[in-house]
Protein backbone atom coordinates (compact mmCIF):
# COMPACT_ATOMS: atom_id res chain seq x y z
CA UNK A 1 0.00 0.00 0.00
CA UNK A 2 2.97 2.46 1.09
CA UNK A 3 4.73 1.15 -2.50
CA UNK A 4 2.81 3.46 -4.63
CA UNK A 5 4.33 6.99 -3.48
CA UNK A 6 5.96 7.38 -6.68
CA UNK A 7 2.74 8.27 -8.68
CA UNK A 8 1.27 10.98 -8.50
CA UNK A 9 2.36 12.85 -5.54
CA UNK A 10 5.47 13.94 -5.80
CA UNK A 11 4.24 16.55 -9.47
CA UNK A 12 2.21 17.86 -6.81
CA UNK A 13 4.68 18.86 -4.07
CA UNK A 14 5.25 22.53 -4.74
CA UNK A 15 8.40 24.02 -2.77
CA UNK A 16 7.11 26.98 -2.58
CA UNK A 17 4.27 25.92 -0.39
CA UNK A 18 0.99 27.89 0.09
CA UNK A 19 -2.45 26.91 -0.24
CA UNK A 20 -4.10 30.11 -2.33
CA UNK A 21 -2.30 29.45 -5.72
CA UNK A 22 -3.48 25.84 -6.66
CA UNK A 23 -5.80 25.55 -4.21
CA UNK A 24 -8.56 27.81 -5.31
CA UNK A 25 -9.54 26.72 -8.56
CA UNK A 26 -7.72 23.94 -9.96
CA UNK A 27 -6.35 24.04 -13.55
CA UNK A 28 -4.80 20.68 -14.01
CA UNK A 29 -7.03 17.88 -13.56
CA UNK A 30 -3.91 15.79 -12.26
CA UNK A 31 -3.34 17.35 -9.30
CA UNK A 32 -7.14 17.02 -8.64
CA UNK A 33 -6.89 13.17 -8.98
CA UNK A 34 -3.06 12.84 -7.08
CA UNK A 35 -4.51 15.15 -3.79
CA UNK A 36 -7.75 13.44 -3.71
CA UNK A 37 -6.49 9.89 -4.22
CA UNK A 38 -4.11 10.71 -2.11
CA UNK A 39 -6.59 11.77 0.47
CA UNK A 40 -8.41 8.09 0.16
CA UNK A 41 -5.12 5.64 -0.20
CA UNK A 42 -4.08 6.89 3.20
CA UNK A 43 -7.67 6.50 4.87
CA UNK A 44 -7.74 3.11 3.48
CA UNK A 45 -5.98 1.33 5.96
CA UNK A 46 -8.24 2.95 8.81
CA UNK A 47 -11.34 1.11 7.43
CA UNK A 48 -10.38 -2.22 8.96
CA UNK A 49 -11.20 -0.50 12.42
CA UNK A 50 -13.70 1.95 10.60
CA UNK A 51 -16.03 -1.38 8.75
CA UNK A 52 -16.57 -3.01 12.17
CA UNK A 53 -17.50 -0.05 14.27
CA UNK A 54 -20.22 0.93 11.65
CA UNK A 55 -21.32 -2.71 11.55
CA UNK A 56 -21.67 -1.55 15.48
CA UNK A 57 -23.33 1.41 15.10
CA UNK A 58 -25.66 -0.28 12.74
CA UNK A 59 -26.16 -3.15 15.58
CA UNK A 60 -26.70 -0.76 18.42
CA UNK A 61 -29.15 1.29 16.68
CA UNK A 62 -30.94 -2.11 15.92
CA UNK A 63 -31.27 -3.20 20.02
CA UNK A 64 -31.79 0.27 20.67
CA UNK A 65 -35.11 0.06 18.98
CA UNK A 66 -34.76 2.06 15.91
CA UNK A 67 -35.68 1.09 12.77
CA UNK A 68 -33.60 1.96 9.46
CA UNK A 69 -34.79 5.02 8.70
CA UNK A 70 -33.54 6.30 12.13
CA UNK A 71 -30.56 4.35 12.09
CA UNK A 72 -29.14 5.79 9.04
CA UNK A 73 -30.55 9.16 9.82
CA UNK A 74 -28.71 9.40 12.67
CA UNK A 75 -24.96 7.75 10.84
CA UNK A 76 -25.83 10.74 8.61
CA UNK A 77 -27.08 13.54 10.50
CA UNK A 78 -24.24 13.07 14.00
CA UNK A 79 -21.53 10.88 11.79
CA UNK A 80 -19.47 10.64 15.16
CA UNK A 81 -19.34 7.17 16.02
CA UNK A 82 -18.45 7.00 19.49
CA UNK A 83 -21.52 9.57 20.58
CA UNK A 84 -23.87 7.22 18.51
CA UNK A 85 -22.71 4.28 20.15
CA UNK A 86 -23.50 6.48 23.66
CA UNK A 87 -26.80 8.04 22.47
CA UNK A 88 -27.98 4.41 21.68
CA UNK A 89 -26.92 2.80 24.47
CA UNK A 90 -29.10 5.42 26.61
CA UNK A 91 -32.03 5.53 24.10
CA UNK A 92 -32.29 1.97 25.04
CA UNK A 93 -32.58 1.80 28.30
CA UNK A 94 -34.90 4.97 28.11
CA UNK A 95 -32.48 7.70 29.90
CA UNK A 96 -33.93 11.37 29.68
CA UNK A 97 -33.65 13.21 26.56
CA UNK A 98 -31.59 15.79 28.64
CA UNK A 99 -28.89 13.00 29.25
CA UNK A 100 -29.03 11.38 25.80
CA UNK A 101 -28.39 14.45 23.94
CA UNK A 102 -25.62 16.33 26.91
CA UNK A 103 -23.88 12.96 26.80
CA UNK A 104 -22.99 12.89 23.08
CA UNK A 105 -22.37 16.40 22.79
CA UNK A 106 -19.78 16.47 25.49
CA UNK A 107 -18.15 13.38 23.11
CA UNK A 108 -17.88 15.63 20.72
CA UNK A 109 -16.94 18.62 22.40
CA UNK A 110 -13.44 17.52 21.35
CA UNK A 111 -14.36 18.37 17.61
CA UNK A 112 -14.02 21.59 18.89
CA UNK A 113 -10.69 21.25 19.22
CA UNK A 114 -9.92 19.91 16.06
CA UNK A 115 -11.72 22.32 14.00
CA UNK A 116 -9.51 24.83 15.84
CA UNK A 117 -6.36 22.66 14.91
CA UNK A 118 -6.97 22.16 11.07
CA UNK A 119 -8.65 26.13 10.51
CA UNK A 120 -5.88 27.65 9.82
CA UNK A 121 -5.53 24.93 6.97
CA UNK A 122 -8.53 25.74 5.74
CA UNK A 123 -8.75 29.59 5.93
CA UNK A 124 -8.20 30.94 2.62
CA UNK A 125 -11.10 28.79 1.21
CA UNK A 126 -14.93 30.73 0.38
CA UNK A 127 -17.44 29.86 3.32
CA UNK A 128 -19.38 27.59 1.76
CA UNK A 129 -16.17 24.98 1.17
CA UNK A 130 -15.25 25.40 4.54
CA UNK A 131 -18.82 24.68 5.79
CA UNK A 132 -18.72 21.44 3.52
CA UNK A 133 -15.30 20.15 4.92
CA UNK A 134 -16.61 21.00 8.74
CA UNK A 135 -19.32 18.22 8.03
CA UNK A 136 -16.59 15.18 7.04
CA UNK A 137 -14.51 16.54 10.23
CA UNK A 138 -13.84 13.31 12.28
CA UNK A 139 -11.14 11.97 14.39
CA UNK A 140 -9.21 10.43 10.91
CA UNK A 141 -9.47 12.52 8.85
CA UNK A 142 -8.42 15.24 10.58
CA UNK A 143 -4.95 13.11 12.40
CA UNK A 144 -4.20 12.26 8.72
CA UNK A 145 -4.76 15.36 7.60
CA UNK A 146 -3.01 17.48 9.56
CA UNK A 147 -0.10 15.31 9.80
CA UNK A 148 -0.33 15.40 6.20
CA UNK A 149 -0.49 19.11 5.70
CA UNK A 150 2.48 19.07 7.74
CA UNK A 151 4.34 16.91 5.61
CA UNK A 152 3.83 17.81 2.45
CA UNK A 153 3.19 21.43 2.21
CA UNK A 154 2.27 21.25 -1.71
CA UNK A 155 -0.60 19.27 -1.16
CA UNK A 156 -4.20 20.77 -2.56
CA UNK A 157 -5.30 20.50 1.60
CA UNK A 158 -9.14 20.36 0.69
CA UNK A 159 -8.58 17.34 -1.92
CA UNK A 160 -6.73 15.53 0.44
CA UNK A 161 -8.92 15.93 3.03
CA UNK A 162 -11.91 15.07 1.62
CA UNK A 163 -10.39 12.20 -0.46
CA UNK A 164 -9.91 10.76 3.31
CA UNK A 165 -13.42 12.48 4.60
CA UNK A 166 -15.82 11.31 2.30
CA UNK A 167 -14.12 7.90 2.07
CA UNK A 168 -15.26 7.79 6.37
CA UNK A 169 -17.89 9.06 5.26
CA UNK A 170 -19.18 6.58 2.15
CA UNK A 171 -18.09 3.63 4.51
CA UNK A 172 -19.99 4.57 7.90
CA UNK A 173 -23.23 4.51 5.88
CA UNK A 174 -22.76 1.61 3.87
CA UNK A 175 -21.19 -0.24 7.54
CA UNK A 176 -24.46 1.27 9.21
CA UNK A 177 -26.55 -0.52 6.79
CA UNK A 178 -25.01 -3.94 6.82
CA UNK A 179 -25.26 -3.79 10.27
CA UNK A 180 -28.80 -2.87 11.01
CA UNK A 181 -29.67 -5.93 8.23
CA UNK A 182 -27.04 -8.32 8.62
CA UNK A 183 -27.69 -7.78 12.13
CA UNK A 184 -25.70 -9.90 15.26
CA UNK A 185 -23.93 -12.17 13.10
CA UNK A 186 -20.37 -12.23 14.55
CA UNK A 187 -20.30 -13.25 18.48
CA UNK A 188 -19.04 -10.97 20.87
CA UNK A 189 -16.47 -12.65 22.25
CA UNK A 190 -14.52 -11.95 18.93
CA UNK A 191 -14.58 -8.30 19.70
CA UNK A 192 -14.07 -7.03 16.99
CA UNK A 193 -14.73 -3.44 18.15
CA UNK A 194 -11.65 -3.39 20.03
CA UNK A 195 -10.15 -2.68 16.46
CA UNK A 196 -11.73 0.94 16.83
CA UNK A 197 -8.98 1.80 19.73
CA UNK A 198 -6.51 0.10 17.60
CA UNK A 199 -7.26 2.90 14.44
CA UNK A 200 -6.84 5.47 17.11
CA UNK A 201 -3.48 3.91 18.46
CA UNK A 202 -2.06 3.97 15.11
CA UNK A 203 -3.04 7.49 14.64
CA UNK A 204 -1.26 8.81 18.02
CA UNK A 205 1.73 6.93 18.06
CA UNK A 206 3.05 9.08 14.87
CA UNK A 207 1.51 11.99 16.53
CA UNK A 208 3.98 12.04 19.65
CA UNK A 209 6.94 12.69 17.96
CA UNK A 210 9.49 14.90 20.38
CA UNK A 211 9.40 15.14 24.31
CA UNK A 212 6.02 17.73 25.02
CA UNK A 213 4.14 15.88 22.25
CA UNK A 214 5.14 12.56 24.16
CA UNK A 215 4.57 13.98 27.39
CA UNK A 216 0.99 15.73 26.51
CA UNK A 217 -0.15 12.18 25.01
CA UNK A 218 1.09 10.19 28.10
CA UNK A 219 -0.51 12.94 30.62
CA UNK A 220 -3.76 13.00 28.32
CA UNK A 221 -4.16 9.55 28.33
CA UNK A 222 -3.49 8.70 31.73
CA UNK A 223 -5.94 11.06 33.16
CA UNK A 224 -8.36 10.00 31.31
CA UNK A 225 -8.50 6.58 32.68
CA UNK A 226 -8.49 7.53 35.91
CA UNK A 227 -11.56 10.10 35.31
CA UNK A 228 -12.76 6.94 33.16
CA UNK A 229 -15.49 7.24 35.95
CA UNK A 230 -16.80 10.08 35.36
CA UNK A 231 -20.37 11.17 34.33
CA UNK A 232 -21.24 12.28 30.98
CA UNK A 233 -18.00 10.59 29.47
CA UNK A 234 -16.02 13.59 31.08
CA UNK A 235 -12.91 11.98 30.99
CA UNK A 236 -12.14 12.14 27.90
CA UNK A 237 -12.58 16.54 28.03
CA UNK A 238 -10.62 15.71 31.61
CA UNK A 239 -7.64 14.07 29.61
CA UNK A 240 -7.61 15.71 26.81
CA UNK A 241 -6.97 19.14 28.53
CA UNK A 242 -4.50 18.10 30.98
CA UNK A 243 -2.85 16.27 28.36
CA UNK A 244 -2.81 19.88 26.31
CA UNK A 245 -1.72 21.54 29.30
CA UNK A 246 1.03 19.17 30.01
CA UNK A 247 2.25 19.51 26.55
CA UNK A 248 3.09 23.14 27.04
CA UNK A 249 4.02 23.03 30.71
CA UNK A 250 6.64 20.47 29.49
CA UNK A 251 7.68 23.17 26.20
CA UNK A 252 8.41 26.04 28.47
CA UNK A 253 10.60 23.65 31.15
CA UNK A 254 11.76 21.83 28.45
CA UNK A 255 13.06 25.11 26.56
CA UNK B 1 -45.49 12.72 28.25
CA UNK B 2 -42.48 12.07 30.11
CA UNK B 3 -42.93 8.07 29.89
CA UNK B 4 -43.30 8.20 25.98
CA UNK B 5 -41.62 4.94 24.63
CA UNK B 6 -38.43 5.04 22.61
CA UNK B 7 -37.91 2.77 19.67
CA UNK B 8 -39.13 3.38 15.93
CA UNK B 9 -41.88 5.84 15.34
CA UNK B 10 -41.03 8.02 18.45
CA UNK B 11 -40.15 11.09 18.16
CA UNK B 12 -37.80 11.26 21.13
CA UNK B 13 -35.72 9.33 18.82
CA UNK B 14 -35.01 12.00 16.29
CA UNK B 15 -35.26 14.87 18.63
CA UNK B 16 -32.12 13.72 19.79
CA UNK B 17 -30.61 12.97 16.88
CA UNK B 18 -31.61 16.70 15.29
CA UNK B 19 -30.23 18.14 18.63
CA UNK B 20 -26.55 16.04 18.31
CA UNK B 21 -26.46 16.27 14.70
CA UNK B 22 -26.77 20.48 15.40
CA UNK B 23 -24.19 20.70 18.06
CA UNK B 24 -21.74 18.55 16.60
CA UNK B 25 -21.96 20.16 13.30
CA UNK B 26 -21.77 23.57 15.25
CA UNK B 27 -18.55 22.00 16.89
CA UNK B 28 -17.05 20.97 13.73
CA UNK B 29 -17.83 24.50 12.18
CA UNK B 30 -16.96 26.76 14.61
CA UNK B 31 -13.00 27.54 14.50
CA UNK B 32 -13.57 26.09 10.74
CA UNK B 33 -15.93 29.14 9.74
CA UNK B 34 -14.24 32.15 12.72
CA UNK B 35 -10.97 31.03 11.09
CA UNK B 36 -11.84 32.30 7.79
CA UNK B 37 -12.57 36.03 8.93
CA UNK B 38 -9.73 36.48 10.57
CA UNK B 39 -6.14 37.03 9.02
CA UNK B 40 -3.78 35.57 11.91
CA UNK B 41 -4.05 32.88 13.73
CA UNK B 42 -2.72 34.28 17.38
CA UNK B 43 -0.07 32.57 18.56
CA UNK B 44 -1.81 32.01 22.07
CA UNK B 45 -4.20 29.75 20.20
CA UNK B 46 -2.15 28.19 18.09
CA UNK B 47 0.66 26.51 20.42
CA UNK B 48 -2.02 24.57 22.78
CA UNK B 49 -3.75 23.84 19.31
CA UNK B 50 -0.31 21.56 18.29
CA UNK B 51 -1.01 19.27 21.76
CA UNK B 52 -4.27 18.53 20.27
CA UNK B 53 -3.61 15.01 18.37
CA UNK B 54 -1.59 13.23 21.13
CA UNK B 55 -3.77 14.65 23.87
CA UNK B 56 -7.12 13.99 22.46
CA UNK B 57 -5.98 10.49 20.75
CA UNK B 58 -4.48 9.31 23.93
CA UNK B 59 -7.05 10.55 25.66
CA UNK B 60 -9.68 7.88 23.35
CA UNK B 61 -7.45 5.19 23.35
CA UNK B 62 -6.40 4.37 26.73
CA UNK B 63 -9.80 4.01 28.65
CA UNK B 64 -10.34 1.36 25.77
CA UNK B 65 -6.83 -0.68 26.66
CA UNK B 66 -7.45 -0.46 29.89
CA UNK B 67 -9.79 -0.31 33.29
CA UNK B 68 -8.08 0.28 36.75
CA UNK B 69 -8.95 -2.30 39.29
CA UNK B 70 -8.24 -3.08 43.12
CA UNK B 71 -4.89 -4.64 42.66
CA UNK B 72 -1.85 -3.89 40.00
CA UNK B 73 -2.13 -7.17 38.45
CA UNK B 74 -5.71 -7.17 37.74
CA UNK B 75 -5.54 -3.84 35.60
CA UNK B 76 -2.09 -4.86 34.24
CA UNK B 77 -3.15 -8.59 33.14
CA UNK B 78 -5.22 -7.45 31.01
CA UNK B 79 -5.81 -9.02 27.39
CA UNK B 80 -7.16 -5.40 25.48
CA UNK B 81 -3.70 -3.32 27.62
CA UNK B 82 -1.35 -6.30 26.38
CA UNK B 83 -2.58 -6.30 22.88
CA UNK B 84 -2.55 -2.60 23.04
CA UNK B 85 1.41 -2.84 24.28
CA UNK B 86 2.30 -5.06 21.23
CA UNK B 87 0.15 -2.71 18.48
CA UNK B 88 1.72 0.19 20.10
CA UNK B 89 4.97 -0.96 19.70
CA UNK B 90 4.27 -2.61 15.94
CA UNK B 91 2.74 1.41 15.14
CA UNK B 92 6.08 3.02 16.22
CA UNK B 93 8.50 0.66 14.40
CA UNK B 94 6.34 0.38 11.28
CA UNK B 95 4.22 3.37 11.39
CA UNK B 96 2.17 0.93 8.94
CA UNK B 97 -1.89 1.32 10.15
CA UNK B 98 -2.54 -2.38 8.73
CA UNK B 99 0.40 -3.99 10.32
CA UNK B 100 -0.92 -1.98 13.86
CA UNK B 101 -4.35 -3.63 13.59
CA UNK B 102 -3.72 -7.06 12.67
CA UNK B 103 -0.96 -7.19 15.66
CA UNK B 104 -3.27 -5.89 17.86
CA UNK B 105 -6.42 -7.81 17.24
CA UNK B 106 -4.39 -11.05 16.56
CA UNK B 107 -2.96 -10.29 20.33
CA UNK B 108 -6.24 -9.81 21.53
CA UNK B 109 -7.43 -13.28 20.16
CA UNK B 110 -4.58 -15.05 21.53
CA UNK B 111 -5.04 -14.43 24.88
CA UNK B 112 -8.67 -14.68 25.25
CA UNK B 113 -8.64 -18.06 23.40
CA UNK B 114 -5.31 -19.55 24.54
CA UNK B 115 -3.45 -17.62 27.03
CA UNK B 116 -6.23 -16.84 29.43
CA UNK B 117 -8.48 -19.27 27.94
Amino acid sequence: MDGDRTDGSSPTHDPTGDSSLDDDHASDDRFVDGDLWAGVRDVSPLMLGIVPFALVAGIAAVDAGLGLAEAIGMSVIVFAGASQLAALDLLGSNAPLAVVVGTAVVINLRMVMYSASIAPYFADYDRRLRAGLAYVLTDQAYALSVAEFDENPGRSRWRYYLGAGASLWAVWQVGTVVGVVVGTGVPDTWGLTFAVPLVFLALLVPAMKDRPTTAAGVAGGAVAVVAAGLPLNLGLLVGAITGITVGLVTEVVGA
Amino acid sequence: MTGAPSGAGSPRVWIAILLIGIATYGFRLSFIHLFGRIDEVPPGIKRPLRYVPPAVLAALVLPDLMTLRPSVAATLLDERLIAGAVAGAVAWRTENVFATIVAGMATLWLFRFVVFA
